[in-house]
């Protein structure tokens, strides 16, 4: 009895040699408890030493291995082949350029992540040794979802509104502005409105809620740029009404 | 070459390497930090750490409990004046984590919560959930970018470290996007880059951790300490080596072999009853739990399944909302990967290679013996962790010794920095260069990285495993001879300069290789059984002739050469052991 396999169908391309990207199909043992990036690997070790991409922890926390399988964004590591097809498609994340093969150039994502200023900004600065803030259950299970962020970029490449607009914050860098603004440690959603609100994009981001579709880790930034957006639009009016709260 | 000037590079970051950049950020933001890592910070491995991390903060625990567990754990191999540094230093790390925005689980009055783990006399083991490592590095990814002096240097691979008289002047580097090579001139250089679990082939690291750091620094004449200490972790999940956390058992799981049984009894851990009791059963130290499978399985108790024997670890009685609340991840990845909820089944698990307690040798100020050169977190051996690290002291230790390293690295570079002579030190990084390039060029060779990396692995395993004997040793060193002198003919297919990984795994090949001789070499010389070091041939602690360090000297031809320094013994002298009893 032949033993089953799959094929995968992987994007191919070396800015030093090619023109334009193509498409390379490896055939490889199919197995039941396998994902796309164990066979991914394995082309890697017996096939093919030229392919690359990046990953390392293989359980869905790193954010390395994002790549469009069947053209929906996913973790390699977290897509099981028992779940595909016979023949997949392997491509780089969409919205970003390639550097190589599957590997995507994604300094635009990182200086974004930077620009929300994702840190606490204390109301006043507390010596460790005064120990802790206090943060009750409730306090933190308002921002807790929005930590899950592994920014494995699935979102950007799932948004409609990055894809059109390259200037938009996105979904993730958005998410952990949320994040920080909704954490009871932190007084800093001030200073993050002046990136976040007069950003072209989260005007026009019209909730189609692909990011929060494809985010393996279920952190929903859709739901965070709703807030926020109603967060921005309350400081708007609330300036009108009372001109002492303006920022 | 281009030169990239910098008054401290950091190679790794990661916990300890994104700690280090902070601590030296605040002490002297004049300072100018490089820090380098082969990939983005978030993808480093201590994103993966699970249970969390220890220090003592509430009343009912004290500074000497956390001294005596971590010693007695470590099999009295650990320096006591470290431990104290280690135990009297965490609790404030952890508080500014705190400070800096970590979501540390919460008691209802709002203060950080704390859970019982492994080998630790009271409950002080801070947590986020089960996603504590991804939090705290996180956390300290997001805070740095605070720091206008730190300049990241993302997917800039580190090959070697640039020493000439003792003193170490910088970094070579390769830009991955571009394919050339870098020297990172600085002051003074701390090394953070994580352990070397990848040379096993069943292990809880990611694909990233293969020693480059601990290699560079071997080869540049620092000894790697305690190297023969490889402690494997008793529950990950088979095939993947996926890590469970000790964090369920701290809630309150069982770990039972095929009759049911809670076979930890068997092996100086019981009475089985009452439960959760700490430092007994399912809460003793990973040594004596991944042991104890092993002889377990030997007496046909373990169960057979297509993916090897397991036992299995049951949390069941602890209820759906106490998984959800507390193990999440758990949940998800045991249903993802193996299809098992264990809301409503066992997870079948087994021992995986999990840590390196030995590393790069240090002293209590996180300094090595090359003049500007700093090292912290795994890929260091200060030595807090001795024979057998307890769990959730790594993430404190690396915030613990990050912290020492960059204000060493910080008050070095005031005090003038490693004096240089340019031309030697120009040449230097050349020589460095001239290496990468070529393996990059050679045209001919017979060898295949993968080939070698998995020879390499399954001689590790079977070798210098659990178990290990002089036999076993033997053959292991051997292997690794063969394999350095192989690996002179490997051969590259990549010939691309962009994002090259071909190259990128041949180096990280070649440090895997000096590392692994290192591991096997020191665990042949240490003839007795120690902590996660265990010899069927000697089976009995030896303290006469071993309660020393072992330090393995790098030789280009021959095996390491092998010495010894003297434990550090402050107020804890060498005592059996104990765990178990049936005290609550």
């Amino acid at each position: 009895m032949s033993e089953r396999t799959v094929e995968l169908e992987i994007q191919r391309y070396d800015p030093e040699q090619d023109d334009a990207p193509h498409f390379q199909i490896y055939t490889v043992p199919y197995r039941e408890d396998w994902v796309v990036l164990d066979a991914i690997n394995y082309i890697k070790d017996e096939l093919d030493r030229t392919l690359s991409y990046r990953w390392s922890c293989h359980m869905a926390v790193c954010g390395s291995c994002g790549m469009a399988v069947n053209g929906e964004p996913a973790l390699a590591c977290h897509t099981f082949l028992r779940d595909c097809p016979d023949r997949i498609r392997v491509e780089p994340l969409q919205n970003f350029p390639i550097e190589r093969d599957l590997v995507v150039v994604t300094d635009d994502f990182i200086d974004k992540l930077g620009s929300v200023k994702p840190y606490v900004v204390p109301k006043e600065e507390k010596d460790v040794d005064d120990g802790e803030y206090l943060q009750t259950p409730a306090e933190l299970a308002r921002y807790k979802q929005y930590t899950a962020c592994i920014n494995c970029l699935l979102c950007y490449s799932a948004c409609p509104q990055y894809a059109l607009n390259d200037g938009f914050v996105g979904p993730a860098a958005l998410a952990l502005a949320h994040r920080y603004n909704l954490d009871s440690r932190d007084v800093g959603r001030g200073a993050r409105e002046e990136v976040v609100a007069s950003n072209p994009g989260i005007w026009e981001c019209s909730f189609v809620g692909a990011c929060s579709e494809v985010c393996p880790k279920s952190v929903d930034p859709a739901a965070a740029i709703q807030q926020t957006k109603i967060a921005s639009t309350g400081d708007y009016f609330m300036s009108f009404l009372m001109p002492w709260t303006r920022k | 070459m281009e030169i990239i000037d910098t008054d401290v590079a950091i190679v790794g970051a990661g916990g300890a390497g994104l700690r280090a950049a902070i601590a030296v950020a605040e002490t002297n933001p004049s300072l100018k930090v490089a820090l380098i890592s082969k990939v983005y910070p978030m993808r480093s491995h201590t994103v993966a750490a699970e249970g969390g991390a220890a220090g003592v903060i509430k009343d009912n625990d004290s500074f000497d409990n956390h001294f005596h567990d971590t010693v007695a754990g470590g099999d009295w191999l650990c320096d006591q004046d470290a431990v104290d540094v280690f135990i009297h230093e965490a609790p404030r790390e952890l508080t500014r984590i705190e400070h800096w925005g970590c979501p540390w689980s919460r008691e209802p009055d709002g203060h950080v919560a704390v859970r019982p783990f492994g080998g630790m006399k009271i409950e002080r083991t801070w947590y986020a959930a089960d996603k504590t490592g991804f939090h705290l590095l996180h956390t300290l990814f997001q805070t740095s970018m605070k720091y206008p002096s730190i300049e990241r240097f993302d997917e800039y691979y580190s090959t070697d470290l640039v020493v000439t008289d003792g003193h170490c002047h910088g970094v070579t580097a390769i830009e991955m996007r571009a394919g050339r090579v870098r020297f990172f001139r600085a002051k003074s250089v701390i090394i953070a880059t994580g352990g070397a679990g990848r040379v096993f082939p069943f292990t809880t690291n990611g694909a990233i951790k293969t020693g480059d750091g601990m290699a560079m620094a071997y080869r540049a004449g620092v000894p790697l300490k305690d190297m023969e200490f490889v402690q494997y972790h008793p529950t990950g999940l088979p095939i993947t080596g996926i890590l469970i956390t000790e964090g369920s058992r701290g809630e309150g799981g069982i770990l039972v072999n095929k009759d049911g049984y809670r076979y930890l009894q068997d092996y100086d851990l019981g009475p089985p009853d009452p439960w959760p009791r700490k430092k007994a059963m399912e809460l003793g130290p990973r040594d004596r739990l991944s042991q104890a499978f092993w002889h377990e399985q030997r007496k046909g108790r373990t169960i057979s399944t297509e993916s090897g024997d397991v036992v299995h670890l049951d949390l069941r009685h602890l209820g759906e909302a106490k998984i959800n609340e507390r193990l999440p991840m758990v949940r998800e990845l045991s249903q993802s990967y193996i299809g098992v909820d264990p809301v409503y089944e066992p997870i079948p698990v087994q021992p995986v290679v999990h840590y390196t307690m030995g590393g790069i040798d240090t002293d209590i100020n996180a300094a090595t013996g090359v003049d500007g050169l700093f090292a912290a977190g795994e890929c260091a051996c200060v030595s807090i962790n001795g024979a057998n690290r307890l769990g959730s002291n790594s993430l404190t230790e690396l915030l613990v010794f990050g912290a020492r390293a960059g204000l060493g690295a910080a008050e070095f570079v005031a005090n003038g920095g490693a004096g240089s002579d340019d031309g030697a030190v120009q040449s230097a990084g050349r020589a460095a260069e001239d290496r990468v390039l070529e393996l990059f060029r050679r045209a001919k060779g017979t060898e295949s990285v993968s080939g070698l990396r998995r020879e390499m692995n399954e001689a590790m395993e079977a070798g210098a495993g659990i178990y290990r004997s002089e036999d076993s040793l033997h053959a292991c060193t051997d292997k690794m001879q063969e394999l350095r002198e192989r690996y002179k003919n490997v051969m590259l297919t990549d010939k691309s300069n962009v994002f090259n990984t071909d190259l990128i795994e041949a180096l990280e090949l070649g440090s895997m290789i000096d590392v692994a001789s290192a591991i096997a070499c020191s665990a042949l010389q240490r003839r007795e059984s120690r902590g996660s070091h265990q010899r069927l041939d000697y089976p009995d602690r030896d303290d006469s002739a071993f309660l020393s360090h072992t330090l393995a000297r790098y030789s280009a031809t021959n095996l390491p050469a092998i010495d010894y320094r003297d434990v550090t013994i402050t107020r804890s002298q060498p005592a059996e052991r104990v765990y178990g009893g049936a005290q609550k």
